[in-house]
Protein backbone atom coordinates (compact mmCIF):
# COMPACT_ATOMS: atom_id res chain seq x y z
CA UNK A 1 0.00 0.00 0.00
CA UNK A 2 1.44 3.38 -1.02
CA UNK A 3 -1.26 5.30 -1.68
CA UNK A 4 -3.47 7.28 0.76
CA UNK A 5 -7.16 7.11 -0.01
CA UNK A 6 -8.73 8.47 3.09
CA UNK A 7 -7.97 11.96 3.86
CA UNK A 8 -5.08 12.94 5.09
CA UNK A 9 -6.43 15.75 6.88
CA UNK A 10 -7.68 14.07 9.99
CA UNK A 11 -3.84 13.51 11.26
CA UNK A 12 -2.50 16.95 10.52
CA UNK A 13 -6.09 18.68 12.57
CA UNK A 14 -5.01 16.46 15.02
CA UNK A 15 -1.08 17.40 15.51
CA UNK A 16 -2.07 20.95 14.46
CA UNK A 17 -4.40 20.92 17.75
CA UNK A 18 -1.73 19.61 19.63
CA UNK A 19 1.03 21.87 18.51
CA UNK A 20 -0.59 25.34 18.73
CA UNK A 21 -1.76 24.33 21.79
CA UNK A 22 1.64 23.38 23.38
CA UNK A 23 2.59 26.31 21.48
CA UNK A 24 0.09 28.82 23.76
CA UNK A 25 0.91 27.24 26.67
CA UNK A 26 4.69 27.45 26.59
CA UNK A 27 3.60 31.44 25.40
CA UNK A 28 1.75 31.85 28.61
CA UNK A 29 4.33 30.95 30.89
CA UNK A 30 6.55 32.77 29.27
CA UNK A 31 4.37 35.80 29.65
CA UNK A 32 3.36 35.25 33.76
CA UNK A 33 7.02 35.06 34.22
CA UNK A 34 7.60 38.26 32.30
CA UNK A 35 4.71 39.83 33.78
CA UNK A 36 5.45 38.92 37.46
CA UNK A 37 8.68 40.97 36.91
CA UNK A 38 6.72 43.25 38.47
CA UNK A 39 6.75 41.44 41.90
CA UNK A 40 10.72 41.65 41.87
CA UNK A 41 10.71 45.64 41.10
CA UNK A 42 8.63 48.26 39.17
CA UNK A 43 12.31 48.64 37.21
CA UNK A 44 12.92 45.17 36.50
CA UNK A 45 9.50 44.99 34.50
CA UNK A 46 9.82 48.19 32.60
CA UNK A 47 13.30 46.89 31.66
CA UNK A 48 10.83 43.66 30.50
CA UNK A 49 8.79 45.88 28.56
CA UNK A 50 11.30 47.80 26.89
CA UNK A 51 13.26 44.73 26.19
CA UNK A 52 10.00 43.46 24.19
CA UNK A 53 9.61 46.86 22.19
CA UNK A 54 13.49 46.35 21.10
CA UNK A 55 14.60 49.37 22.74
CA UNK A 56 17.97 47.81 24.29
CA UNK A 57 19.12 46.86 20.18
CA UNK A 58 17.00 49.69 18.56
CA UNK A 59 17.60 52.23 21.42
CA UNK A 60 14.50 52.85 21.15
CA UNK A 61 11.12 51.58 21.94
CA UNK A 62 9.10 50.04 19.09
CA UNK A 63 5.56 49.12 20.03
CA UNK A 64 4.72 48.10 17.20
CA UNK A 65 6.74 44.59 17.51
CA UNK A 66 4.34 43.86 20.78
CA UNK A 67 1.54 44.24 17.96
CA UNK A 68 3.07 41.70 15.47
CA UNK A 69 3.87 39.06 18.91
CA UNK A 70 0.26 39.65 19.79
CA UNK A 71 -1.09 39.29 16.14
CA UNK A 72 1.29 35.93 15.88
CA UNK A 73 -0.19 35.00 19.47
CA UNK A 74 -3.82 35.68 18.20
CA UNK A 75 -3.93 33.46 14.83
CA UNK A 76 -2.88 30.62 16.94
CA UNK A 77 -5.26 30.93 19.46
CA UNK A 78 -8.31 31.45 16.46
CA UNK A 79 -6.53 27.81 15.20
CA UNK A 80 -6.35 26.55 18.39
CA UNK A 81 -9.94 27.23 19.52
CA UNK A 82 -10.89 26.75 15.91
CA UNK A 83 -9.81 22.62 16.11
CA UNK A 84 -10.39 22.22 19.54
CA UNK A 85 -14.12 23.26 19.12
CA UNK A 86 -14.34 20.03 17.43
CA UNK A 87 -14.45 18.39 20.28
CA UNK A 88 -17.06 20.15 22.38
CA UNK A 89 -20.57 18.44 22.82
CA UNK A 90 -21.76 19.21 19.56
CA UNK A 91 -25.88 19.19 20.91
CA UNK A 92 -27.70 18.79 24.14
CA UNK A 93 -28.16 14.88 23.54
CA UNK A 94 -24.08 14.89 23.27
CA UNK A 95 -23.85 17.35 26.38
CA UNK A 96 -26.08 15.39 28.69
CA UNK A 97 -24.79 11.83 27.84
CA UNK A 98 -21.06 13.43 28.84
CA UNK A 99 -22.59 15.25 32.32
CA UNK A 100 -24.36 11.76 32.57
CA UNK A 101 -21.04 10.28 32.23
CA UNK A 102 -18.75 12.21 33.83
CA UNK A 103 -21.26 12.78 36.90
CA UNK A 104 -21.25 8.74 37.38
CA UNK A 105 -17.44 8.09 36.86
CA UNK A 106 -16.36 10.40 39.06
CA UNK A 107 -12.94 9.83 37.16
CA UNK A 108 -10.07 11.85 37.46
CA UNK A 109 -8.93 12.40 33.77
CA UNK A 110 -12.57 12.88 32.82
CA UNK A 111 -13.16 15.93 34.94
CA UNK A 112 -10.04 17.36 33.70
CA UNK A 113 -10.94 17.10 30.23
CA UNK A 114 -14.35 18.97 31.11
CA UNK A 115 -12.44 21.51 32.76
CA UNK A 116 -10.84 22.44 29.98
CA UNK A 117 -14.00 22.67 27.80
CA UNK A 118 -15.36 24.80 30.21
CA UNK A 119 -12.20 27.15 30.61
CA UNK A 120 -11.68 27.14 27.04
CA UNK A 121 -14.97 28.50 26.45
CA UNK A 122 -14.28 31.32 28.58
CA UNK A 123 -11.26 32.23 26.87
CA UNK A 124 -13.17 32.82 23.45
CA UNK A 125 -14.94 35.92 25.96
CA UNK A 126 -11.83 36.64 28.72
CA UNK A 127 -8.83 36.61 26.26
CA UNK A 128 -10.19 38.93 23.05
CA UNK A 129 -10.90 42.07 24.77
CA UNK A 130 -7.23 41.54 26.57
CA UNK A 131 -5.57 40.47 23.43
CA UNK A 132 -7.79 43.67 21.16
CA UNK A 133 -6.13 46.20 23.82
CA UNK A 134 -2.52 44.80 23.64
CA UNK A 135 -2.54 44.53 19.70
CA UNK A 136 -4.40 48.27 19.65
CA UNK A 137 -2.52 50.23 22.21
CA UNK A 138 1.15 48.15 22.80
CA UNK A 139 2.59 51.43 24.26
CA UNK A 140 0.50 51.58 27.51
CA UNK A 141 2.14 48.67 28.93
CA UNK A 142 4.79 49.28 31.91
CA UNK A 143 4.17 49.54 36.17
CA UNK A 144 2.16 52.53 36.10
CA UNK A 145 0.16 51.90 32.78
CA UNK A 146 -0.67 48.52 33.31
CA UNK A 147 -1.39 49.44 37.29
CA UNK A 148 -3.84 52.01 35.61
CA UNK A 149 -5.66 50.02 33.55
CA UNK A 150 -5.80 47.14 36.04
CA UNK A 151 -7.18 49.52 38.52
CA UNK A 152 -8.80 52.35 36.84
CA UNK A 153 -9.41 51.02 33.77
CA UNK A 154 -11.14 48.49 35.86
CA UNK A 155 -9.55 45.26 33.98
CA UNK A 156 -8.65 43.61 36.89
CA UNK A 157 -11.60 41.42 36.73
CA UNK A 158 -11.70 40.20 33.46
CA UNK A 159 -7.69 39.21 34.40
CA UNK A 160 -8.89 37.45 37.35
CA UNK A 161 -11.04 35.52 35.39
CA UNK A 162 -8.72 35.18 32.57
CA UNK A 163 -5.51 34.09 34.93
CA UNK A 164 -7.59 31.27 36.36
CA UNK A 165 -8.43 30.19 33.36
CA UNK A 166 -5.99 30.35 30.91
CA UNK A 167 -3.78 28.41 33.57
CA UNK A 168 -5.95 25.74 34.60
CA UNK A 169 -6.38 25.37 30.26
CA UNK A 170 -2.47 25.41 29.62
CA UNK A 171 -1.42 22.92 32.96
CA UNK A 172 -4.00 20.44 32.09
CA UNK A 173 -3.62 20.98 28.14
CA UNK A 174 0.21 20.09 28.58
CA UNK A 175 -0.79 17.16 30.91
CA UNK A 176 -3.55 15.47 28.58
CA UNK A 177 -0.92 16.42 25.56
CA UNK A 178 2.27 14.27 27.04
CA UNK A 179 -0.44 11.49 27.70
CA UNK A 180 -2.04 11.90 23.89
CA UNK A 181 0.62 11.47 22.12
CA UNK A 182 2.86 9.50 24.80
CA UNK A 183 6.48 10.13 26.18
CA UNK A 184 9.24 7.92 24.78
CA UNK A 185 10.43 5.27 26.88
CA UNK A 186 7.21 5.59 29.07
CA UNK A 187 6.82 2.19 30.02
CA UNK A 188 4.57 1.93 32.93
CA UNK A 189 1.67 4.11 31.98
CA UNK A 190 0.40 4.41 35.65
CA UNK A 191 3.58 5.56 37.04
CA UNK A 192 4.17 8.25 33.78
CA UNK A 193 0.24 9.70 35.02
CA UNK A 194 1.43 9.79 38.51
CA UNK A 195 4.55 11.72 37.18
CA UNK A 196 3.20 14.16 35.06
CA UNK A 197 0.19 14.96 37.49
CA UNK A 198 2.65 16.15 40.02
CA UNK A 199 4.72 18.09 37.43
CA UNK A 200 2.27 20.11 35.81
CA UNK A 201 -0.49 20.20 38.79
CA UNK A 202 3.26 21.69 40.21
CA UNK A 203 3.84 23.99 37.50
CA UNK A 204 0.46 25.33 37.02
CA UNK A 205 0.11 26.14 41.04
CA UNK A 206 3.33 28.27 40.09
CA UNK A 207 2.35 29.81 37.83
CA UNK A 208 -1.59 30.56 39.58
CA UNK A 209 0.43 31.62 42.11
CA UNK A 210 2.68 34.02 40.06
CA UNK A 211 -0.12 35.33 38.25
CA UNK A 212 -2.19 36.39 41.10
CA UNK A 213 0.58 37.87 43.20
CA UNK A 214 0.97 40.36 40.06
CA UNK A 215 -2.16 41.36 39.65
CA UNK A 216 -2.56 42.05 43.27
CA UNK A 217 0.77 43.85 42.94
CA UNK A 218 -0.68 45.93 40.05
CA UNK A 219 -3.96 46.23 41.65
CA UNK A 220 -1.88 48.37 44.34
CA UNK A 221 0.64 50.35 42.30
CA UNK A 222 -2.69 51.40 40.14
CA UNK A 223 -4.37 52.56 43.42
CA UNK A 224 -1.72 54.30 44.75
CA UNK A 225 -1.27 55.99 40.70
CA UNK A 226 -5.32 56.83 40.42
CA UNK A 227 -4.59 60.28 40.65
CA UNK A 228 -2.02 60.35 38.11
CA UNK A 229 -3.93 58.26 35.57
CA UNK A 230 -1.82 58.31 32.16
CA UNK A 231 1.37 59.07 33.94
CA UNK A 232 4.03 56.34 32.68
CA UNK A 233 7.02 54.77 34.57
CA UNK A 234 10.56 56.30 34.02
CA UNK A 235 13.16 54.31 36.27
CA UNK A 236 15.81 56.35 37.84
CA UNK A 237 18.52 55.21 36.33
CA UNK A 238 16.85 56.90 32.76
CA UNK A 239 16.00 59.77 34.34
CA UNK A 240 18.85 60.55 36.58
CA UNK A 241 20.79 62.31 33.54
CA UNK A 242 18.10 64.64 33.05
CA UNK A 243 17.85 65.81 36.62
CA UNK A 244 19.73 69.58 36.94
CA UNK B 1 -21.21 -0.23 61.11
CA UNK B 2 -20.67 1.39 64.71
CA UNK B 3 -17.74 1.72 66.93
CA UNK B 4 -18.02 -0.98 68.82
CA UNK B 5 -18.34 -3.28 66.09
CA UNK B 6 -14.88 -1.58 64.57
CA UNK B 7 -13.28 -2.54 67.58
CA UNK B 8 -13.80 -6.16 66.98
CA UNK B 9 -11.63 -8.85 65.56
CA UNK B 10 -12.28 -9.22 61.89
CA UNK B 11 -13.61 -12.54 62.54
CA UNK B 12 -16.37 -11.93 65.46
CA UNK B 13 -17.46 -9.18 62.84
CA UNK B 14 -20.93 -9.39 62.19
CA UNK B 15 -21.87 -9.38 58.38
CA UNK B 16 -22.66 -6.56 56.44
CA UNK B 17 -26.22 -6.31 55.33
CA UNK B 18 -25.71 -4.68 51.58
CA UNK B 19 -28.27 -3.00 49.95
CA UNK B 20 -27.93 -3.81 46.23
CA UNK B 21 -29.82 -1.54 44.04
CA UNK B 22 -30.38 -2.52 40.28
CA UNK B 23 -31.85 -0.74 37.80
CA UNK B 24 -33.95 -2.80 35.87
CA UNK B 25 -35.75 -2.61 32.42
CA UNK B 26 -36.93 -4.91 29.79
CA UNK B 27 -37.28 -3.76 26.46
CA UNK B 28 -39.50 -6.61 25.99
CA UNK B 29 -42.09 -4.99 28.35
CA UNK B 30 -42.03 -1.44 27.20
CA UNK B 31 -44.83 -0.80 29.25
CA UNK B 32 -42.71 -1.40 32.86
CA UNK B 33 -40.91 2.11 32.96
CA UNK B 34 -37.14 1.59 33.87
CA UNK B 35 -37.26 1.55 37.86
CA UNK B 36 -34.27 0.70 40.89
CA UNK B 37 -35.09 -2.35 42.88
CA UNK B 38 -33.10 -2.87 45.44
CA UNK B 39 -32.44 -6.45 47.11
CA UNK B 40 -31.04 -6.79 50.87
CA UNK B 41 -28.65 -9.56 51.61
CA UNK B 42 -25.75 -10.88 54.40
CA UNK B 43 -22.14 -10.50 52.84
CA UNK B 44 -20.63 -13.88 53.39
CA UNK B 45 -16.30 -14.47 52.94
CA UNK B 46 -15.11 -14.02 49.40
CA UNK B 47 -17.92 -12.72 47.89
CA UNK B 48 -18.19 -11.00 44.56
CA UNK B 49 -20.77 -9.63 43.23
CA UNK B 50 -21.66 -12.18 40.48
CA UNK B 51 -22.27 -14.82 43.52
CA UNK B 52 -24.60 -11.75 45.54
CA UNK B 53 -25.95 -11.16 42.03
CA UNK B 54 -26.83 -15.41 41.52
CA UNK B 55 -27.97 -15.76 45.31
CA UNK B 56 -30.36 -12.74 44.62
CA UNK B 57 -31.63 -14.81 41.71
CA UNK B 58 -31.81 -18.04 43.08
CA UNK B 59 -33.50 -16.74 46.94
CA UNK B 60 -35.32 -13.49 46.58
CA UNK B 61 -36.21 -12.59 42.37
CA UNK B 62 -35.91 -15.34 39.65
CA UNK B 63 -36.84 -12.37 36.83
CA UNK B 64 -33.07 -10.77 37.63
CA UNK B 65 -31.23 -10.71 34.29
CA UNK B 66 -27.85 -10.73 34.18
CA UNK B 67 -25.16 -12.45 32.12
CA UNK B 68 -22.12 -14.52 33.08
CA UNK B 69 -20.02 -17.42 31.84
CA UNK B 70 -16.82 -18.19 33.31
CA UNK B 71 -16.95 -16.64 37.01
CA UNK B 72 -13.23 -16.00 36.80
CA UNK B 73 -12.46 -12.42 34.76
CA UNK B 74 -12.09 -14.48 31.75
CA UNK B 75 -15.16 -14.66 29.25
CA UNK B 76 -16.09 -10.76 29.69
CA UNK B 77 -20.23 -11.32 29.88
CA UNK B 78 -21.15 -9.68 33.50
CA UNK B 79 -19.13 -6.60 33.03
CA UNK B 80 -21.92 -4.12 34.41
CA UNK B 81 -21.74 -0.12 35.95
CA UNK B 82 -20.26 -0.18 39.83
CA UNK B 83 -21.62 2.44 41.48
CA UNK B 84 -21.29 4.72 38.45
CA UNK B 85 -18.36 2.54 37.31
CA UNK B 86 -17.73 -0.14 34.59
CA UNK B 87 -16.87 -3.59 36.08
CA UNK B 88 -16.55 -7.24 35.92
CA UNK B 89 -19.05 -8.41 38.49
CA UNK B 90 -16.95 -11.50 38.71
CA UNK B 91 -13.64 -9.91 39.74
CA UNK B 92 -15.30 -7.41 42.26
CA UNK B 93 -15.71 -8.46 45.67
CA UNK B 94 -18.00 -6.67 47.96
CA UNK B 95 -15.69 -5.66 50.91
CA UNK B 96 -14.11 -3.31 47.78
CA UNK B 97 -17.48 -1.29 48.34
CA UNK B 98 -19.64 0.02 50.61
CA UNK B 99 -22.91 -1.38 51.83
CA UNK B 100 -25.10 0.27 49.41
CA UNK B 101 -23.97 -0.72 46.10
CA UNK B 102 -25.91 0.45 42.64
CA UNK B 103 -25.70 -1.19 39.17
CA UNK B 104 -26.91 -0.50 36.16
CA UNK B 105 -26.61 -1.95 32.88
CA UNK B 106 -23.17 -0.81 30.37
CA UNK B 107 -24.24 2.19 28.80
CA UNK B 108 -23.75 2.27 24.63
CA UNK B 109 -24.87 -1.63 24.04
CA UNK B 110 -27.97 -2.79 22.91
CA UNK B 111 -29.84 -3.63 26.26
CA UNK B 112 -30.96 -7.41 26.38
CA UNK B 113 -32.82 -6.48 29.99
CA UNK B 114 -31.45 -5.59 33.58
CA UNK B 115 -28.21 -6.17 33.85
CA UNK B 116 -27.88 -8.14 30.44
CA UNK B 117 -26.48 -6.23 27.37
CA UNK B 118 -25.69 -7.56 23.76
CA UNK B 119 -21.79 -6.80 23.83
CA UNK B 120 -21.43 -9.05 21.46
CA UNK B 121 -23.20 -7.37 18.41
CA UNK B 122 -21.45 -4.19 18.69
CA UNK B 123 -18.15 -6.25 19.30
CA UNK B 124 -19.19 -8.12 16.09
CA UNK B 125 -19.60 -4.63 13.94
CA UNK B 126 -16.36 -3.76 15.59
CA UNK B 127 -14.46 -6.37 14.25
CA UNK B 128 -16.06 -6.28 10.64
CA UNK B 129 -15.34 -2.08 10.97
CA UNK B 130 -11.66 -2.79 11.30
CA UNK B 131 -10.82 -6.12 10.09
CA UNK B 132 -9.66 -7.70 13.54
CA UNK B 133 -8.35 -10.48 11.73
CA UNK B 134 -4.81 -11.43 10.26
CA UNK B 135 -4.71 -10.37 6.80
CA UNK B 136 -1.91 -12.82 5.49
CA UNK B 137 -0.90 -13.36 1.62
CA UNK B 138 -2.99 -16.03 -0.07
CA UNK B 139 -2.44 -17.30 -2.73
CA UNK B 140 -4.60 -17.44 -5.86
CA UNK B 141 -6.18 -20.97 -4.70
CA UNK B 142 -6.71 -19.36 -1.19
CA UNK B 143 -4.53 -19.96 2.27
CA UNK B 144 -2.29 -22.38 1.64
CA UNK B 145 -3.25 -24.45 5.37
CA UNK B 146 -0.62 -26.99 4.81
CA UNK B 147 2.21 -24.58 4.90
CA UNK B 148 3.98 -24.39 8.66
CA UNK B 149 3.69 -21.23 10.30
CA UNK B 150 7.12 -19.33 10.34
CA UNK B 151 8.69 -19.05 13.48
CA UNK B 152 8.58 -15.78 15.90
CA UNK B 153 10.90 -15.02 18.40
CA UNK B 154 9.46 -15.70 22.09
CA UNK B 155 9.63 -11.51 23.29
CA UNK B 156 7.53 -10.91 19.90
CA UNK B 157 4.94 -13.75 20.97
CA UNK B 158 4.65 -12.36 24.51
CA UNK B 159 4.13 -8.52 22.86
CA UNK B 160 1.33 -9.60 20.67
CA UNK B 161 -0.16 -12.03 23.57
CA UNK B 162 -0.11 -8.84 26.08
CA UNK B 163 -2.02 -6.85 23.90
CA UNK B 164 -4.15 -10.15 23.14
CA UNK B 165 -5.87 -10.38 26.44
CA UNK B 166 -8.49 -8.39 25.62
CA UNK B 167 -11.57 -10.38 26.50
CA UNK B 168 -13.71 -7.79 24.97
CA UNK B 169 -15.89 -7.17 27.95
CA UNK B 170 -16.63 -4.01 26.80
CA UNK B 171 -15.72 -1.71 29.73
CA UNK B 172 -13.26 0.52 28.03
CA UNK B 173 -15.96 1.32 25.85
CA UNK B 174 -18.20 2.23 28.70
CA UNK B 175 -16.13 3.94 30.35
CA UNK B 176 -15.36 6.49 27.49
CA UNK B 177 -16.85 9.86 27.40
CA UNK B 178 -16.18 10.24 23.91
CA UNK B 179 -17.80 6.80 23.22
CA UNK B 180 -21.02 7.70 25.22
CA UNK B 181 -21.35 11.40 22.97
CA UNK B 182 -20.38 9.95 19.51
CA UNK B 183 -21.29 6.64 18.75
CA UNK B 184 -19.56 6.20 15.47
CA UNK B 185 -16.58 6.22 17.81
CA UNK B 186 -14.34 2.92 17.48
CA UNK B 187 -13.30 2.64 20.94
CA UNK B 188 -9.82 1.60 22.78
CA UNK B 189 -10.60 -1.80 22.28
CA UNK B 190 -10.68 -1.71 18.51
CA UNK B 191 -7.54 0.52 18.56
CA UNK B 192 -5.74 -1.85 21.02
CA UNK B 193 -6.74 -4.76 18.53
CA UNK B 194 -5.02 -2.68 15.50
CA UNK B 195 -1.88 -2.22 17.74
CA UNK B 196 -2.22 -6.09 18.24
CA UNK B 197 -2.02 -7.02 14.57
CA UNK B 198 0.24 -4.22 13.64
CA UNK B 199 2.76 -6.59 15.88
CA UNK B 200 2.14 -9.64 14.10
CA UNK B 201 4.62 -10.77 11.28
CA UNK B 202 1.82 -12.50 9.70
CA UNK B 203 -0.44 -9.43 8.98
CA UNK B 204 0.99 -7.91 5.92
CA UNK B 205 -1.09 -4.68 6.59
CA UNK B 206 1.04 -1.52 6.64
CA UNK B 207 0.34 1.99 8.06
CA UNK B 208 -1.16 2.86 5.29
CA UNK B 209 -3.61 0.34 5.48
CA UNK B 210 -4.69 0.88 9.48
CA UNK B 211 -4.62 4.94 8.43
CA UNK B 212 -7.82 3.61 6.28
CA UNK B 213 -9.54 2.20 8.92
CA UNK B 214 -8.63 4.38 11.92
CA UNK B 215 -7.06 7.46 10.49
CA UNK B 216 -10.30 10.08 10.79
CA UNK B 217 -11.84 11.42 14.10
CA UNK B 218 -14.15 8.20 14.45
CA UNK B 219 -10.85 6.33 15.10
CA UNK B 220 -7.60 6.98 17.02
CA UNK B 221 -7.97 10.72 16.46
CA UNK B 222 -11.33 11.13 17.98
CA UNK B 223 -9.33 9.90 21.44
CA UNK B 224 -10.03 12.76 23.73
CA UNK B 225 -7.48 11.34 26.10
CA UNK B 226 -10.06 10.63 28.91
CA UNK B 227 -8.49 7.61 29.93
CA UNK B 228 -11.21 5.93 31.36
CA UNK B 229 -10.91 3.30 29.22
CA UNK B 230 -7.39 2.46 31.40
CA UNK B 231 -8.65 2.94 34.22
CA UNK B 232 -11.26 0.29 34.31
CA UNK B 233 -10.22 -2.42 31.77
CA UNK B 234 -10.08 -5.32 34.09
CA UNK B 235 -7.23 -7.20 32.52
CA UNK B 236 -5.16 -4.04 33.06
CA UNK B 237 -4.09 -3.54 29.71
CA UNK B 238 -1.72 -1.09 28.82
CA UNK B 239 -4.40 1.45 26.58
CA UNK B 240 -3.30 4.53 27.48
CA UNK B 241 -0.02 3.70 26.19
CA UNK B 242 -1.39 1.90 22.83
CA UNK B 243 -3.49 4.82 22.26
CA UNK B 244 -0.57 6.96 22.69
CA UNK B 245 1.45 4.30 19.88
CA UNK B 246 -0.90 4.53 17.16
CA UNK B 247 -1.73 7.93 17.53
CA UNK B 248 1.74 8.53 16.47
CA UNK B 249 1.94 6.35 13.83
CA UNK B 250 -1.15 7.11 12.02
CA UNK B 251 -0.14 11.20 12.44
CA UNK B 252 3.26 10.13 11.20
CA UNK B 253 1.35 8.16 8.17
CA UNK B 254 -1.68 11.05 7.44
CA UNK B 255 0.77 13.42 7.64
CA UNK B 256 3.68 11.85 5.45
CA UNK B 257 1.10 9.59 3.56
CA UNK B 258 1.97 5.89 3.60
CA UNK B 259 5.47 4.51 3.33
CA UNK B 260 6.56 8.11 2.69
CA UNK B 261 5.01 8.74 -0.69
CA UNK B 262 2.97 11.95 -1.14
CA UNK B 263 -0.48 10.65 -1.13
CA UNK B 264 -1.71 12.11 -4.20
CA UNK B 265 -5.03 11.15 -6.08
CA UNK B 266 -4.37 8.15 -8.80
Amino acid sequence: MSRLRRSRLPARLDVTQTLSGVALALFIWGHTLFVSSILISKDAMWTVTRMFEGYFILGRPLPVLVSIAVAVVWALLLVHALLALRKFPASYRQYRAFREHRQAMRHADTHLWWWQVVTGFAMFFLASPHLYKMLTQPAAIGPYASGDDVWSGAWWPLYLLLAFSVQLHAGIGVYRAALKWGLPGGGDGARTRRRLRVLFGGITAVMLALGLLSLATYLRIGYEHRDRVGERYVPASVAAPEQP
Amino acid sequence: MNDAAADMPAETQPPRRLRISVLRYNPAEPERAPRLQTYELEEADGMTLFIALNEIREIQDPSLQFDFVCRAGICGSCAMVINGRPGLACRTLTTQLPTKIALAPLPVFELIGDLSVNTGKWMRAMSERVETWVHAQETAQGADLDRAEARMEPEQAEAIYELDRCIECGCCVAACGTARMREDFVGAVAINKLARFRLDPRDLRDDGDFYELIGDDDGVFGCMTLLGCDDVCPKDLPLMTQLAYMRRKMAAAGWRGADGAAATPD
